[in-house]
């Protein structure tokens, strides 16, 4: 946000208002307090605003209530982390404020309802404070019969007059998000949003204008990672799946169970992980790629089917939706410690795609790509993702759904004859034959888990499990060398490059910005297809003195993180360092570039 | 709990979430033979009860004019299960115990395939029990089939879920000291609406359990005694009469609806009785999530796919 509010005149004189380009307002309270729902309409406004938007938020992984928060960052121009620092916090109680106060930057403003916070004394002179009774004034505005519910609308208001948001289209969203139900339900938000907006705002001595922003071509949706995903799937054209609950995965198998019926498809919720992919892969089989996902747990549970789908060759589309491991770990905090096992996971020789959106947009049209791989290789894909980006809201230029939507039906034209695992196919590439459809040799497939010959039946034969076993890696190998290689953000040449995957690749940039604001040489390069790996990374790399890969898990035993291990396996390449952490939190762009900088003056711990 | 045998209701569409293939309605063909429904020779031990099973799985396919590509044969892991690779037809191998759910995918999204599946006792009574319960009591239309041998047998004898106390196998040389898995009762506790009993020495009984099988609409399960000639040998004796036991059909005044009826025959000790212990008609779940597709599509006909996808979209904005 603009400096000027550390600079506000000392008294008197009517409110300042400051043109600004962005602003990070935090709110905290508690799971059941709506705070998601006021950064949901603030993120709403912003994409409607052809603002840029990205969110952040923690909950508890308690069963109900628990403290909370929600950030959102509004940028007229390009918005790629959630902040670092929040401008204005908001604080609904006593622990909200105490806990949050240190994410609120120097001179920022913290806005309480001064019926639950005791504000004190001593940061008084470093934070400007805005004490409102926002409970008494709720009740006030709406009647007692409402309890605890509508401050948080209340408090909508408030930072609407601060920011001097669009009046109309904060009551349109409103309207929508409460229509159909019952009117006074709608009548009570607006009441309580119209008190919010018409508070004097105390002793503030500004407000805030965003300048408009620099309008995109079309129109902008907002939404979060899991829905992106979730959309994207059904945009490719997958119509069956199965899954079971677990956080933070089920809001797409909750989506998907919703929406499917629509066209004609369905979601299956099953007795556990194992017979999710398993009815997955009985979908694939029967002719249309199907879908299964989970997180942390989860996904070990799968990993037996997974090598299944390896060995059969059918195409499969797992997501995995990471979360702090192992075991039950920290099911709703961010971490990026599935690579190895999205990788590796399974016995024996299994090689499968891996990739990992780097933003919301990204899991729309990489759940696309997800279910064209799986189906032009016959191979299982798993998409990564994180609680970060699961619950992180974007808003992005709207998808040409006409354009992008795909028919994935099988084709049941008879076949002369058929091998499903054909040795002389180019590249070891065959493809799977749905049950329905006729072949005139009368010789039909069998699909297996049992090392086989070209028609499916079991084998034994040295031989054939080498030839077998080269095949179901050429294919892969194939789709390496046919992927696009990143770009690098940032000069091609210089002394460090930061090597990002998945949900990072916004504060990663906003940390190679900063640094080359103040003269460091420092660029970034993202990694969407992790398993294959794209080829040409060695010549990106070969341009810079270090190479760092920027990573939310362990540095392992050996120094480097999931990816950064994979890496150095690749290219033997001594200039290939971690910069990793594990505090299940998403990274601050000063914590990566602060980090950066002391591995590369401390001259690189020598293993 | 007994209740009265309901007419079987229509049944209504089912998911399509893959449209059937188109079938030229003019073609006549032919039911297959023997020959060219049989693939691989089996690599079952001699003597073994599951070539009996399989060569009425062929009888069942030739008499009731199945097509190659209508029949889908599933199975996981264990000697029975190896049966996909002997039929000539499209088929999966799966992994152990987890043939059902598999089984399910096909049936959810493909209301023109047959599906069956094929497997032992501890597919699935031990690993893949939970998988059994939830098949069950979702009602997925199927046709199930445990070749129960009392034994694994292709792991060499060790004690399986069905084997009787005081078995001696090679995980329990003292003989057998955890209570067995009663087939029938685990059906009828699960919910299962079709539930027969047969064994692979009364050859007529099979094809007779099979096509009522196939004929139900849901999911049908029948256990079919098949023994292990290998690991143990004559276990089924009491129950076949070239044998010096009895064959004891149900008898014809049981009424197939009647749940505590059906258990207590379940309860009989060996070799008990054969034939249908319980069948009713229940909508399947095939029907059901055909139904609420039903009544979601009539909300968005006439559009197109991403037009449905559109109206999401508009209101993310």
């Amino acid at each position: 946000m603009s400096d000027t509010i550390a600079e506000a005149p000392p008294s008197g004189g009517a409110p300042k208002i400051s043109k600004i380009n962005e602003a990070v307002i935090r709110i905290a309270g508690n799971s059941q307090d709506g705070i998601q729902a006021i950064g949901g309409f603030l993120a709403r406004l912003a994409g409607r605003s052809e603002q840029e938007v990205m969110t952040f938020m923690t909950i508890p992984s308690t069963i109900s209530g628990g403290p909370s928060i929600f950030q959102v960052r509004i940028g007229s121009g390009e918005v790629l982390s959630s902040g670092d620092e929040a401008d204005v916090l908001l604080a609904f109680y006593q622990h909200s404020y105490e806990d949050h106060i240190g994410s609120l930057k120097k001179g920022g403003i913290v806005l309480y309802d001064s019926d639950h916070v005791e504000p004190k004394e001593e940061w008084k002179k470093d934070y400007h404070h805005l004490g409102i009774p926002i409970s008494g004034l709720t009740v006030e505005a709406i009647g007692g019969t409402a309890k605890d519910k509508g401050k948080n609308i209340f408090a909508l208001g408030l930072i609407a007059k601060m920011f001097d948001l669009d009046l109309p289209k904060l009551e349109k969203l409103i309207g929508e998000r409460f229509t159909g139900k019952d009117p006074s339900i709608l009548n009570n938000a607006l009441a309580a949003f119209h008190a919010g907006h018409a508070n004097p705002l105390g002793n503030v001595l500004e407000t805030f204008k965003f300048v408009a922003s620099q309008k995109k071509d079309g129109h902008q949706v907002v939404m979060n990672g899991n829905e992106a995903l979730g959309y994207g799937l059904i945009a490719a054209g997958v119509r069956f799946g199965a899954g079971y609950p677990i956080t933070p995965w089920s809001d797409i198998m909750e989506l998907l169970r919703r929406e499917l019926p629509k066209y004609g498809g369905s979601f299956i919720q099953t007795e556990d992980e194992i017979a999710a992919i398993s009815m997955a892969i009985g979908g694939s089989y029967a002719g249309r790629v199907a879908v299964t996902g989970s997180s942390g747990p989860g996904i070990s549970l799968k990993t037996e089917a997974l090598g299944w789908a390896v060995m059969a060759e059918m195409p499969l589309v797992i997501v995995d939706v990471q979360r702090g491991g192992p075991s039950t770990g920290m099911p709703t905090n961010i971490e990026q410690s599935d690579l190895n096992i999205a990788v590796n996971g399974g016995h024996g020789d299994a090689p499968r795609v891996v990739i990992a959106p780097a933003n919301v947009e990204d899991c729309f049209y990489m759940a696309i790509e997800a279910v064209n791989i799986a189906r032009k290789y016959s191979v299982p894909v798993i998409i990564l993702t994180d609680q970060g980006i699961a619950t992180r809201i974007e808003a992005f230029t709207e998808p040409n759904l006409e354009k992008v939507c795909q028919d994935i039906s099988p084709n049941f034209t008879p076949v002369a004859d058929h091998k499903p695992y054909d040795l002389s196919a180019a590249d070891g590439i065959t493809t799977h034959l749905a049950p329905g459809t006729r072949i005139q040799s009368g010789k039909y497939p069998i699909v297996t888990g049992l090392e086989h010959d070209e028609l499916g039946h079991p084998t034994g034969s040295p031989k054939l499990h080498m030839q077998m076993t080269a095949k179901r890696r050429k294919k892969l190998q194939a789709l390496g060398a046919s992927l696009p290689i990143p770009k690098v953000y940032g000069p091609p040449e210089g002394n460090i490059l930061l090597v990002g995957w998945g949900s990072t690749e916004g504060p990663i940039k906003e940390a190679v910005d900063r640094a080359r604001a103040a003269g460091d040489s420092v660029s970034s390069v993202h990694i969407r297809h992790v398993n294959p790996l794209p080829n040409g990374l060695e010549n990106i790399f070969s341009g810079f003195n270090h190479v760092l890969v920027v990573e939310m898990n362990d540095e392992g035993l050996y120094g480097f993180g999931q990816l950064g291990a994979l890496l150095r396996a690749r290219y033997c390449d001594a200039k290939i360092h971690g910069v990793n952490k594990t505090d299940g939190l998403t990274w601050k762009v000063k914590d990566i570039l602060e980090r950066a900088k002391s591995n590369v003056s401390a001259g690189l711990r020598k293993i | 709990m007994s209740q009265t045998l309901t007419e079987t209701p229509p049944r209504p569409g089912n998911i399509a979430s893959v449209a059937a293939p188109a079938l030229p309605a003019t073609e006549e063909r032919k039911g297959l033979t023997k020959k060219e429904v049989a693939a691989d020779h089996p690599t079952w031990c001699p003597g073994c009860g599951d070539f009996s099973v399989l060569a009425l799985y062929f009888k069942l396919i030739e008499k009731r004019k199945m097509w190659h590509e209508k029949i889908t044969t599933i199975a996981g892991i264990g000697c029975s299960s190896r049966f996909p690779y002997f039929v000539q037809a499209h088929g999966a191998h799966y992994i152990h115990g987890r043939a059902l759910p598999f089984a399910s995918g096909i049936s959810l999204s493909r209301p023109d395939l047959h599906v069956f599946v094929f497997g032992g006792d501890g597919d699935a009574f031990s690993i893949g029990g939970n998988h059994f319960t939830h098949t069950a009591r979702k009602n997925i239309k199927m046709t199930y089939c445990v070749m129960d041998n009392w034994v694994y047998g292709l792991t060499k004898k060790q004690t399986s879920p069905t084997s009787p106390l005081g078995f001696k196998s090679k995980t329990d040389q003292w003989g057998a000291i955890d209570y067995p898995i009663n087939p029938m009762k685990q059906a009828i506790s699960a919910g299962a609406t079709f539930v027969a009993r047969t064994t692979s020495t009364n050859p007529n009984h099979v094809l007779q359990m099979m096509e009522a099988a196939m004929d139900h609409d849901g999911f049908s399960f029948i256990e079919c005694l098949s023994e292990c000639v290998e690991f143990y040998e004559g276990a089924f004796d009491a129950s076949n009469p070239r044998k010096g036991g009895v064959f004891n059909e149900i008898p014809k005044t049981h009424d197939v609806t009647d749940e505590l009826a059906a258990y207590k025959l379940a309860g009989e000790p060996f070799p008990g009785s054969f034939g249908i212990f319980y069948k009713v008609s229940k909508p399947t779940k095939n029907a059901k999530e055909a139904e609420i597709n039903k009544s979601y599509m009539e909300k968005v006909k006439g559009m197109k796919d991403w037009q449905i996808l559109q109206k999401n979209f508009d209101r993310m904005k």
